[in-house]
């Protein structure tokens, strides 16, 4: 019988993780350059960093790579530590909601017309 | 059968240094996932209007706040460092013992280094 909770396409999941490993290792570093540089102490000086369109779309796309990696990671951590067939698959459910949940939230935050006006 | 000693007791088991380095590497993996929904909320909050920007900068800057950022800061330094040399070892570069415990060392010090460097910033 086919395992319930595994998904049996390994290697594909493995260089998924390995693909946006290298993404966020130049991605995260780049970012957190060009945050730690300005380091706002004001509403209005915060805000405008994230004026530029080109930026928010690398955010959201690192993001995107982001949560693909965690679930890659979140996936490994289950299958070795989580027995029951059930309760992995309720936890990797909880993750998988928490992580696509964040991106939603991420994109609505940064697309936000009433913060940039629409572009 | 010979009974044969098992040791599942955690703190019985003695890793050797290229062990600490993975089983690290998948902890602070996971810290780092726990973290991505309340960086999604503090970036949420501090965009939201001025109220919620000085919000954000209380958290922050509670002591409570800037242990969160030194643990989050060790672990993304460790995961980057650790993950990097995992790459590398993919790429069966650094696979002799020799090396990989070098290389094990090398993970260690610079994630304590920046851990280090931040925690300078952070509470000076």
């Amino acid at each position: 019988m086919k395992s319930a909770s595994g998904s049996h396409t390994g290697t594909g999941v493995w260089l998924l993780q390995r693909a946006t490993a290298l993404l966020l290792a130049l991605a995260l570093p780049g970012l957190g350059v060009y945050f730690l540089a300005a380091r706002p102490t004001d509403y209005p000086g915060w805000q405008s960093l994230f004026e530029p369109l080109g930026l928010r779309v690398l955010m959201l796309l690192t993001v995107a790579a982001l949560t693909l990696h965690a679930w890659a990671g979140m996936r490994d951590i289950l299958m070795d530590y989580v027995r029951p067939t059930g309760l992995r698959l309720v936890l990797l459910l909880a993750v998988i909601v928490t992580l696509a949940g964040s991106v939603a939230w991420l994109a609505a935050i940064l697309f936000n017309p009433a913060l940039w006006g629409v572009t | 059968m010979p009974q044969r000693p098992v040791y599942l007791n955690l703190l019985r088991i003695r890793l050797p240094l290229t062990g600490w380095v993975s089983i690290l590497h998948r902890l602070s993996g996971g810290l780092l996932f726990l973290a991505v929904p309340f960086g999604v909320l503090g970036l949420s909050q501090s965009l939201s209007d001025e109220a919620g920007f000085r919000r954000v900068a209380e958290w922050i800057g509670h002591p409570l706040g800037k242990l969160f950022l030194l643990i989050l800061t060790w672990a993304f330094a460790h995961h980057l460092f650790a993950g990097l040399r995992h790459l590398a070892l993919d790429a069966h570069w650094g696979l002799d013992l020799r090396q990989a415990r070098r290389s094990s060392i090398a993970v260690l010090l610079a994630s304590a280094l920046v851990t280090l460097l931040f925690a300078g910033k952070l509470f000076t």
